[in-house]
């Protein structure tokens, strides 16, 4: 696992990393990550000129608190080395690695990280890394990749390629995600790192895709890697925390508190013992109350 | 000699032309006389001519004041019809007063000042090759650039003395009672025309639609009218409809939309009975949608929306959340079919809409207005005429009338490619920063420090930063850079009048 801090990552924003137009706003739509892509969405004769864009929109853009990703085309392509190597040298934070199928594979990106970290004077571990489990044999491996590396912040599931590999297609109701769904998410939970669920691109369907997110909201997951900024606010709701969510998550917060003053090692709130889970839901709670602009900066919430 | 707003303007031209430089938007309570249009007395049995021809060898002579209306705008057959008949006639010398031009009039009108047949000109805008060959110097007398509201002013003054009004009307009868609502290429309301039926010493207008006597409602008036000519068609009915009901799909505009209906909604203006006005394009019709629910949610009915009406506002009409649509122009199809249908919906004139020499406008009765920009410079001053090339692409439209509401928001994105929209100074002024309140943009808002009741409206709302235009200012220049000064030669190609007819600006021609 990369960091104790666990930060949220309801959103993470595909953006094709030869669009000049579309790098440049990309911070303006309050995207919790955001992931250029140099692989799929880039054509061939495009693939240096997209890597040199993104790492100078890495120097010069400002993205504000948004966590920056780049997805780096596959170990079997000749542009993963320069991929790498550049995405390094410009600071970003997390090098995503698509069709992961093995621990193996992690852990050569992650040597390859170390090695551009040196060479280009970054702090040895200051780059992270994530994983798309789009296979078959990706899902199977989910475990061993999410514990693969130190430097793992998540793993994501890619529908797309996976339902071909698993010679089906994508459904409405997504019952042919199910396994993977729920594979990625234990393997991530049991190595404590973000689960990311995968993109809906039918931009015309909103109750389809407010469905989904419910249902991956439920199973657990962090959030969903996003096509389109409109899908942001969209995702956001979902992950919204309800009134008396964020009330009880104060009201723990507050007998933590109040523990701590007291010198008390035990929590007790309306005079029941208050175990870790709790507190870790109670702090999550606080945190999406605050991202989602229900409570101001103390904690109260705010009426609509 | 310089404008409030620290622009320098020629002196020679301003004493020759008899201008003021812009001092105040207050218009205060001056006492204005108004003209009167001479009259060609008919019992009205002679007025349909055949020939455009004809009836401009009738009326037209040499150093005349012609005027046309844009309502059909990209659809428009009349202009170009009109203009070949004067050109091939060796007419000279003739000063062009529409109430805009369009892209489909520009080539024409270059061939007409070439010809020396047009020498000078008046109108909201214009753009294209003709903005450019403007800007090159191509026309020798300086252009005036007027506002919807500043037009009806001028005409109403005699600053603008029309001697032949060219009008081309979707339907009307032999006497000349015409609307723009029924036939082919029906446009809606005749808002800018009926300034010029009223004051005009000659009105014809140009049909392809003669109907039966008495044509009713009657918008133009058979009173008012010289001359009625048949022509095979009048405009193209596809081409009228300026495409804005498309409703954006554009994150950026519709990011942009909502912030501007959350800077609405948390204002002191948004409760029942307000007023509004949302002009055309993408976001502006996003802000409707916006606004509309906002209006369900909170149990909010608009008295009346006003200016350039489009469909997402007459369904408003329709749904009961406005009370009233005040229309001065239709921007698509089904706007103009609404004027017909519901009685709720008022043709207003330039006048009524938006002259500041009034017995009370309706703009100064409006309480939100939304309002685009290709520049706002940190005065909060706004640019609709000119490129960041120094290039006339633009109109003022009813920009600077509207801004006179009580709550004016600019609505536009930081930088549009590699130009910054938000810049140190405005290469053209046409709205004095005095009269904007807000300027929203998708990295957050800022509001003018004189309204520091807005400041302290608006500080807090979840989610919509607010910044100092300064700070904008300088993120916008961040992403894209400083551009090098523009280059001008000393020759002005444009003035532009503030809505009180004094001079904010100039336009100077570009150096290449």
């Amino acid at each position: 696992m990369a960091e104790n801090e666990e930060r949220l990552r309801r959103t993470m924003m595909f953006v094709p990393g030869n669009n000049p137009a579309m790098v440049k706003d990309a911070g303006i739509y309050g995207a919790d990550s955001i992931m250029f892509d140099l692989e799929d969405s880039v054509s061939l004769p495009e693939k240096d000129a997209a890597r040199v864009l993104v790492y100078e929109a890495l120097q010069t853009q400002d993205y504000g608190d948004a966590e920056m990703v780049v997805r780096v085309n596959g170990q079997d392509t000749p542009f993963y080395d320069n991929d790498v190597k550049a995405m390094v040298k410009a600071g970003i934070d997390v090098i995503r690695l698509p069709k992961a199928e093995s621990a193996e594979m992690v852990q050569k990106l992650d040597a390859d990280i170390a090695a551009a970290e040196k060479e280009f004077g970054r702090e040895a571990g200051s780059t992270h890394l994530m994983a798309a489990i789009e296979s078959a044999k990706g899902v199977l491996q989910a475990a061993n990749i999410a514990a693969a590396s130190d430097r793992m912040i998540g793993i994501a599931l890619s529908a797309e390629d996976y339902t071909t590999d698993m010679k089906t297609h994508r459904y409405p109701d997504g019952r042919e995600l199910e396994f993977a769904r729920n594979m990625v998410l234990h393997a991530a939970r049991a190595a404590g790192v973000a689960a990311f669920d995968t993109v809906f691109t039918n931009m015309d369907d909103t109750e389809g895709f407010y469905r989904e997110t419910e249902y991956i909201h439920q199973l657990g997951f962090d959030g969903k890697s996003l096509v389109n900024p409109r899908q942001i606010p969209m995702v956001n709701k979902v992950y919204e925390p309800t009134e008396a969510e964020i009330k009880n998550a104060r009201n723990v917060i507050n007998a933590i508190q109040e523990a701590k003053l007291k010198g008390s090692g035990v929590i007790s709130m309306n005079g029941q013992m208050v175990d870790r889970p709790v507190v870790l839901r109670a702090q999550r709670v606080m945190k999406l109350a605050k991202a989602s602009h229900l409570v101001d900066e103390e904690g109260n919430y705010l009426e609509k | 000699m310089k404008s409030k707003v620290n622009r320098e303007l020629p002196d020679d031209l301003m004493n020759k032309l008899d201008y003021k430089p812009f001092e105040t938007t207050e218009i205060g309570h001056p006492e204005i006389q108004r003209v009167a249009p001479k009259v060609h007395v008919s019992t009205g049995d002679d007025k349909i001519v055949d020939s455009i021809k004809q009836v401009v060898a009738d009326t037209v002579k040499d150093g005349m004041t012609i005027s046309f209306h844009h309502h059909f705008r990209n659809g428009d057959f009349v202009f170009n019809q009109v203009m070949r008949v004067i050109i091939d006639a060796g007419i000279k010398n003739l000063t062009l007063a529409p109430s805009s031009l369009t892209g489909v009039m520009n080539d024409m009108v270059i061939e007409a000042i070439k010809a020396g047949t047009i020498t000078n000109i008046t109108s909201s805008g214009m753009r294209g090759s003709l903005g450019d060959f403007v800007s090159h110097g191509g026309l020798k007398n300086p252009v005036i650039f007027r506002s919807h509201g500043n037009r009806a002013r001028a005409i109403e003054h005699g600053d603008i003395k029309i001697d032949v009004a060219f009008l081309g009307v979707p339907s009307a009868d032999r006497l000349g009672n015409a609307n723009g609502m029924e036939g082919n290429a029906v446009f809606g309301s005749l808002g800018y025309a009926l300034m010029d039926a009223q004051y005009a010493d000659q009105v014809v207008l140009l049909t392809d639609n003669i109907v039966d006597y008495p044509n009713t409602p009657a918008s133009i008036k058979q009173t008012q009218v010289d001359y009625v000519v048949k022509v095979d068609k009048v405009g193209d009915p596809d081409k009228i409809g300026s495409g804005a009901t498309r409703f954006t799909k554009d994150p950026k505009e519709l990011k942009i939309a909502s912030m501007v209906n959350d800077v609405i909604t948390h204002s002191p203006y948004f409760k029942d009975g307000f007023s509004f006005q949302t002009g055309s394009g993408g976001a502006a019709l996003a802000v409707t949608r916006y606004l509309r629910q906002s209006m369900i949610d909170n149990q909010i009915k608009a008295s009346f929306a006003l200016g350039g009406i489009t469909k997402p506002t007459t369904d408003l009409l329709n749904e009961g959340l406005v009370k009233k649509v005040m229309d001065v122009q239709d921007f698509d199809k089904g706007a103009a079919d609404s004027m017909h249908t519901n009685g709720n919906q008022q043709e207003i004139d330039a006048s009524w809409y938006a002259d500041p020499d009034n017995k009370g406008a309706m703009v100064d009765q409006l309480d939100v207005v939304i309002l685009s920009a290709l520049e706002i410079d940190t005065k909060f001053n706004v640019n609709v005429m000119t490129g960041s090339d120094g290039v006339i692409r633009g109109a003022i439209g009813g920009h600077q009338d509207a801004a006179t509401g009580k709550l004016t928001i600019i609505s536009a994105p930081l930088v549009r490619g590699r130009i910054a929209t938000v810049v140190p100074d405005v290469t053209t002024v046409v709205t004095p920063g005095d009269s904007v309140d807000v300027l929203v943009t998708e990295f957050g808002i800022a509001i003018n420090p004189k309204r520091t009741d807005l400041i302290a409206a608006l500080s807090n709302i979840p989610g919509l930063p607010v910044y100092k235009i300064e700070d904008l200012q300088k993120m916008a220049e961040k992403r894209v850079g400083t551009p090098k000064p523009l280059e001008y030669t000393d020759r002005t190609v444009a003035m532009i009048e503030y809505r009180d007819g004094t001079v904010i600006d100039t336009v100077k021609e570009v150096k290449d």
